[in-house]
């Protein structure tokens, strides 16, 4: 039988020495209980599971060239990432209960959390959430326990594929959630004005929001700190190679999607949510942390500490329930980030930006296509107004062999002509050109 | 060891993005950039290669040795996954494609998979069907609650109370507090099963439901198990089952059978994905018939055609939990760990982990007090209470296993036995590594008896000694920064 290693005899001799039979270790299960075998085929050769498997992967279109985004991007991952993230003392450990001889994932989610910090310009980070839509909810809950109040705002430039979620999360809570009206591609300052009062916990922006559109939103901290209110701000990694921080903003609780960094898009996941925060809100920190101590010789060494925020020990009363977190991914994000460097994200985002600058004046040269938001900056999405339905004419160019963008009618109701186009730094000038020519011919 | 920004270099460059001649600088404006670059480390790619692969030397997996960690299923992550989630046919798909006009015609692989591995886990589970959506066994915790939430909205119960063992992993009742519920604790009987009469007595009309795992996290079959469901449901509470004990049970004996109306599985665990060193994994949620339209949007249809879709229209749902399908590249690890093993490798799966499990627990009950013996399922909980009268705890037997080279069991877990250690061997590991391990954890016993000093100062072999956790968490010091 695949990866047993018993043979027969040896489990015969095993079973001789307990003194039972197989099936006397199964009496404890009443006989009304027994399963008569399952109804599942039988068991195939590893070559038979991978050819298979490699059928069903041709299945799959990846063979696009895609400018799609959404929060989840196309990044060129170099090959030192998957070697490091593959070496399996890594990837077949557990939860690094025992820190003597878990000192390498301890250390790397202790520098993991320091490259977030330095990243988003925040004191403090955990060893990694579910994903960006958890972390937006965990940070919610967060600034909840911190504030003691019971209103969050979120506007709805904020990622809808988040919202989503946290509609369904905070169903039950009885907690006020107020979605405000963005204008113009940014939040409506007006709007935010009339709902963030005393009684809010936090106002939850996004940037670069879901449009695409870059903001400048020191002055939304003010108006939240004034009333008492927290700032929950959800970012893009790649972009803060090039885009003030959060953390420079006034957010105190910075939240996002960490699938950039070196994770493949997979389909959805694994990904990785992270989150950091400022000194202060520590202890109402959700997920696991690691810090920096000492041995009994004065050695310095890594462990899982502040505990007593988690379920293991904190049971109902924990901050949060999560446990099993998405540590390979962080640890994927470090690699990657270290391999880049200073100056290598800081031109990696250099390149995504200029690429999307060149696809938006290219594509902006067709006949009726307009910026949807034109008085916006971008980073390395934009929103296309096309003449006609975006549903159409992305339609047309997946039949040429291009995933044109996101059509922004699925969650903006109004919308229907919106094309929300991503450019990465794997677009070439060429396919950019190529992709311009074949969106006016299909207008 | 120096942390990798005390080994950046200034100006050193590792990998080189590819730029671009002949587009123009972005159009952004100042007031819109970050003021100084990041200061993340500036090192050379064979820097970071050393780096992380001497970190990778200090760190113990699977593959390292025998991981008998109580309650984590810490079998052999089978390689050819690993090569499968790589296939660019998966790793490369973008999750929105199924969004844009007729897109689930081009991700039908992604869909196969994930219609495929739902009814496989339906037949193991005995369930009518599942979501894959839950990213962790708490994820699924907590999806499994809000679905016992909706289920009494929706026939106008007002229940507020969830019951759970006092036996239970951690994550049950931060899941059921985070999901709204009040929790209540059950106690165990003397013999490790929960105590039916105290079950009987909670059992109210604010009961929403009882979350168990079983067998239990004492490695015990509760024998009652029937009679416990139909207590339960007689006052219409749910009865949820926390997958994280399923291994021993595989082809042997379905949750639904049992009268478990929700289920997680964890896939990191019984279905061999690596954890990751503590993530990602995936907690498919299983429910019976009158469950289903509570199940998240999306679910995954076929079509008289044999194409696949993907159903958005569920009014009765909770709702979103994830922003996709799940965790994509963990379930499709776990569908080839399922076509390899097929209906008989599952049951051999069931057998082999129940019978190692009660060959460590048959070959170190004399050395060690065993609190509730009889036959065990996946694992086994002794205490270390005879060898604490000495001075040598839980945590110090853990510690010198280190030594001798064996990643150590799960320490002080259940809290219902003093001085816990909770061996769970897998079916993967052999007869001469369990025989090996058997006999270090009796050379300590002996020690322990002997010569303390000699068990109490380990573990010496390591890179590090026994960490002050103490300065941690009163000294945080939480990140490098600069």
């Amino acid at each position: 039988m695949p990866y047993i290693a018993n043979t027969p005899e040896q489990q015969e001799a095993m079973l001789r020495q307990i003194g039972r039979s197989m099936e006397e270790l199964f009496s404890d299960i009443p006989p009304d209980l027994r399963s008569p075998g399952l109804n599942i085929p039988p068991g195939l050769a590893e070559q038979e599971v991978r050819n298979r498997l490699a059928s069903i992967a041709a299945r799959n279109k990846v063979d696009l060239i895609s400018f799609l985004g959404g929060g989840f991007y196309d990044h060129f991952i170099p090959a030192a990432v998957p070697a490091l993230v593959s070496r399996s003392e890594f990837y077949t450990a557990y939860t690094p209960y025992q820190p003597e001889i878990s000192q390498g994932v301890l250390q790397a989610i202790y520098e993991y959390q320091s490259a977030i910090c330095r990243l988003t310009d925040m004191e403090v980070a955990n060893a990694s959430l579910y994903d960006g839509g958890t972390a937006l909810y965990e940070a919610i809950m967060m600034a909840l326990r911190i504030t003691e109040r019971p209103r969050i705002v979120v506007d709805d430039t904020v990622s809808p594929i988040y919202r989503t979620m946290i509609r369904t999360y905070t169903g039950n809570l009885g907690i006020e959630l107020v979605e405000t009206r963005s204008r113009g591609g940014l939040p409506d300052r007006e709007e935010l004005r009339r709902h963030i009062n005393d009684r809010t916990a936090a106002v939850a922006v996004q940037n670069p929001n879901f449009f695409g559109c870059l903001d400048e939103f020191s002055d939304l901290s003010d108006l939240a700190h004034r009333h008492g209110a927290l700032v929950i701000a959800s970012c893009y990694p790649i972009s803060l190679g090039l885009v003030k921080t959060p953390g420079a903003m006034g957010a105190d609780i910075v939240v996002g999607e960490g699938q950039s960094l070196g994770i493949a898009l997979s389909f959805g996941g694994p990904y990785l949510g992270f989150m950091a925060t400022r000194r202060q809100y520590v202890r109402k920190m959700p997920g696991r942390v690691v810090g920096r101590t000492v041995d009994g010789q004065g050695r310095q060494g890594f462990v899982l500490t502040l505990q007593t925020r988690e379920q293991h020990i904190r049971r109902e009363k924990a901050t949060s329930n999560i446990c099993t977190n998405e540590g390979l991914c962080a640890l994927t994000a470090l690699v990657y980030l270290s391999l880049l460097g200073k100056q290598g994200l800081v031109e990696v985002a250099t390149t995504c930006a200029e690429k999307a600058s060149y696809a938006g004046r290219r594509l902006l040269e067709i006949r009726d296509v307009r910026m949807r938001f034109p008085r916006r900056y971008y980073f390395n999405e934009f929103v296309l107004e096309l003449p006609v339905a975006a549903d159409r004419v992305i339609r047309r160019l997946l039949e040429k062999g291009f995933a044109a963008g996101f059509p922004l009618v699925r969650y903006y109701p109004g919308m229907e002509n919106g094309l929300l186009v991503a450019v990465t730094e794997k677009r070439t000038k060429e396919e950019i050109d190529l992709f311009a020519h074949v969106l006016e011919v299909s207008l | 060891m120096k942390v990798i920004f005390e080994k950046s270099v200034p100006g050193r460059r590792g990998v080189r993005p590819a730029r671009q001649e002949g587009c123009p600088p972005p159009e952004i404006g100042p007031r819109l950039l970050r003021d100084r670059p990041a200061e993340l480390p500036e090192l050379s790619e064979l820097d970071v290669v050393r780096h992380f692969t001497e970190l990778s030397r200090r760190n113990f997996g699977v593959d390292n040795g025998f991981y008998p960690l109580g309650s984590c299923t810490m079998k052999y992550n089978p390689k050819m996954a690993e090569q499968i989630a790589g296939y660019a046919g998966f790793s490369s798909l973008h999750p929105l494609l199924p969004q844009l006009p007729r897109g689930e015609m081009l991700v039908q692989g992604a869909l196969a998979v994930l219609y495929e591995i739902d009814l496989a886990l339906r037949e193991i589970c005995g369930m009518a069907a599942f979501t894959l959506q839950p990213l962790a066994g708490a994820h699924g915790e907590l999806t499994g609650a809000m679905i016992i939430a909706a289920y009494h909205r929706d026939r106008g119960n007002r229940r507020t109370t969830i019951l759970i063992p006092d036996s239970a992993h951690g994550t049950n009742p931060a899941s059921a507090a985070i999901a709204g519920f009040e929790v209540q604790v059950i106690p165990s009987d003397s013999s490790g099963y929960m105590d039916v009469e105290a079950l009987r007595a909670a059992l109210n009309e604010r009961v929403a439901g009882l979350m168990l795992t079983n067998p239990n996290t004492l490695g015990l079959f509760d024998p009652h198990i029937r009679q416990i469901a139909d207590l339960v449901h007689s006052v219409d509470g749910l009865m949820y089952y926390d997958g994280a004990n399923l291994n021993p049970l595989l082809g042997r004996c379905r949750p639904g059978d049992m009268g478990f109306d929700i289920v997680h599985v964890n896939l990191h665990k019984t279905f061999a994905t690596p954890h990751g060193g503590g993530g990602p994994g995936a907690g498919p949620v299983g429910v019976g018939e009158k469950l289903v339209k509570y199940l998240p949007i999306s679910l995954v249809g076929e079509r008289p055609d044999g194409s696949y879709f993907l159903d958005y229209d569920r009014p009765n749902s909770i709702g979103y939990i994830a922003p996709f399908y799940g965790n994509f590249g963990v379930i499709l690890r776990a569908y080839a760990y399922l076509l390899a093993l097929g209906r008989e490798g599952l049951r051999r799966v069931a057998d082999n982990a129940t019978l190692n499990a009660n060959y460590v627990s048959e070959k170190l009950r004399p050395h060690y007090d065993l609190p509730y013996g009889g036959i065990c399922k996946h694992e086994c909980v002794f205490s270390a209470r005879r060898q604490a009268e000495h001075g040598v705890r839980a945590l110090d037997v853990a510690k010198a296993l280190i030594d001798r080279g064996f990643h150590p069991p799960t320490v002080y877990f259940p809290l219902t036995v003093p001085e816990a250690m909770m061996i769970e061997p897998t079916e993967t590991e052999s007869k001469e590594t369990l025989d090996a391990f058997i006999e270090a954890m009796i050379e300590i016993a002996r020690l322990a008896e002997t010569k303390p000093e000699a068990i109490t100062r380990c573990p010496t072999s390591t890179v590090v000694g026994r960490l002050d956790e103490a300065r941690a968490a009163r000294q945080p010091d939480l990140a490098s920064l600069k």
